[in-house]
């Protein structure tokens, strides 16, 4: 199966000035084996988006295109476009480097680095060369883990190792990392699902805070969480996108079957 | 409710599936009970019956019982299940659909209060006009329920524009009666009664059509816009008596 199904998009008419990432077309192949068919998506600026679907549905997949985390698996091969802010990412001009400070990623099991909170902070910065100063650094350092929501808890202490906080310390950690390099685009691959309820919720919280700034996209396992933290969310089945729009109108009147018995734990 | 976009789809959760069931069979239940409660109040206003009358005064808080248990699964269901989509408009729709039928009991039982008081005065015609409006909101609610059986929007759509036949007879009674108490003022409270009785009617053909709205919500997505057929049901024009 390689041709385009039928996408069902929601009717709100998304101008090009409101759209940070445009997907088009995209397929993503694994050796021979296709994992994403022609999928065409308009990530909103200064919105949430979440990923939803079951697992192997190719929502995760998608999410890696966009900041092009794909390109380190030798046989993994994307065809179509994704634009940035009209520019194609897929350009072989592009630097990769300089493309992953633009769209940041937060991953499912929180990995800052064996380094001090304050070098896990600064570490972007210094390498983009943001910054180089120690009181350069020290501006963004706090005013990242402000943002992130973790200053407060780790202020005293930023030289201790990152890896001693907590796993929901360490989560808003890595957000904070992500955002230290001014981001247009924050990436999230289940980033609660290692989290308890309450850290869960300080990361909610936090992604809506975040989406003033960010253009936010969010893979989830948990229909719930998608609903409580975006404002659109796109459903993935077999490698497809076969629904995407208003979160609270896919979650109350889905139009497509397929997302209807996903979000509703029925036999698809 | 068997809404129709689910097909034959069953939830990977059983006892989820039954919890939605079984709120499924209260609603009916719910809805065989305040049926037989309109036609009881009913019957006792033609037949001059006060036991029957007491009877359905007695048996309303088998209906408000009913309501609460609709009212306290759903709080479950919404508490425990976290509910999505169609299941979502299903359970938030039974309480509606409760409220409805809860209100619809009630004026049953207003019906059988003033029956004891009509009871007490010589009988007077418009009675059988009155039994002919209850048996019409008493089909439709028979179809209402029918459509949420088999989550049956065309149904539904039918019922609801079906209330103007209602609003009709109505209107016409609300003439009768004001006709009969010109003619006689010994008619005017036992003509009065039976006004409020007649109106209690129409507002339970009201509630049949808000169940159907709820109900094509429900199974549709879709609300009902306010384009239902109505006639007024206020009494404007002026009733001449009758010359002697």
């Amino acid at each position: 199966m390689s041709t385009a199904e039928t996408v069902i998009h929601d009717a709100d008419q998304i101008s090009d000035d409101q759209v940070a990432v445009t997907a088009r077309d995209v397929c993503v192949y694994y050796g021979q084996k296709q994992a994403l068919f022609n999928v065409g998506l308009d990530v909103k600026k200064n919105e949430v988006t979440a990923l939803i679907g079951p697992s192997g549905c190719g929502k995760s997949t998608f999410l890696r295109c966009i900041n092009r985390m794909n390109d380190v698996i030798d046989e993994c091969r994307v065809t179509g476009t994704i634009e940035l802010e009209g520019n194609d990412i897929y350009d072989p001009s592009v630097d990769v480097v300089q493309l992953r400070s633009r769209i940041g990623m937060v991953f499912q099991k929180p990995n800052p680095f064996p380094k001090s909170i304050f070098d896990n902070v600064a570490y972007g910065p210094r390498i983009h060369g943001i910054a180089t100063r120690r009181d350069e650094l020290e501006v963004i350092v706090r005013e990242s883990l402000d943002r992130a929501g973790l200053l407060k808890e780790v202020e005293d202490r930023l030289d201790e190792p990152g890896t001693g906080l907590s796993g929901g310390q360490q989560q808003r950690l890595c957000i904070a990392r992500a955002i230290a390099v001014r981001p247009e685009v924050i990436l999230m691959d289940e980033p609660c699902s290692a989290l308890d309820p309450i850290a869960t919720a300080r990361i909610e919280e936090l992604i809506d805070d975040l989406r003033q700034n960010y253009t936010i996209a969010i893979v989830t396992h948990s229909m719930q969480q998608a609903a409580r933290v975006s404002q659109r969310t796109a459903f993935f089945h077999l490698g497809n996108l076969v629904e995407v729009g208003p979160t609270k109108d896919i979650f109350t009147a889905p139009k497509d079957k397929r997302t209807e018995d996903y979000i509703t734990g029925r036999f698809g | 409710m068997n809404t129709s976009e689910n097909g034959d789809n069953k939830h990977i959760v059983s006892s989820y599936a039954q919890e939605l069931e079984r709120l499924d069979n209260l609603i009916l239940e719910m809805g065989g009970r305040v049926e037989a409660q309109l036609s009881a109040a009913m019957e006792a206003i033609v037949q001059r019956n006060s036991e029957k009358a007491k009877l359905v005064i007695e048996a309303d808080v088998e209906i408000d019982r009913l309501e609460s248990q609709i009212n306290e699964l759903t709080i479950n269901l919404l508490a425990l299940r976290q509910p999505m989509a169609s299941d979502l408009r299903r359970i938030v729709s039974a309480i509606k659909i409760a409220g409805d039928l809860e209100r619809f009991g009630d004026y049953s039982k207003n019906m059988a209060k003033r029956t004891l008081v009509i009871n007490s005065a010589p009988a007077i015609r418009p009675v059988f006009g009155i039994a002919r409006m209850s048996e019409r909101v008493q089909g439709m609610l028979d179809n209402v329920l029918e459509a949420h059986v088999n989550g049956d929007v065309e149904k539904a759509k039918r019922v609801w524009s079906s209330d103007e036949e209602v609003d009709d007879a109505y209107n016409s009674l609300f003439r009768e009666l004001l006709t009969y108490m010109m003619e006689d003022p010994r008619n005017i409270t036992v003509a009065t009664h039976l006004l409020f009785v007649a109106k209690n009617i129409e507002r339970m053909g009201d509630l049949v059509t808000n169940i159907a709205e709820t109900i094509h919500y429900a199974v549709s997505a879709v609300v009902l816009d306010d384009e239902r057929p109505k006639r007024s049901t206020v009494e404007t024009e002026e009733v001449v008596a009758p010359a002697d």
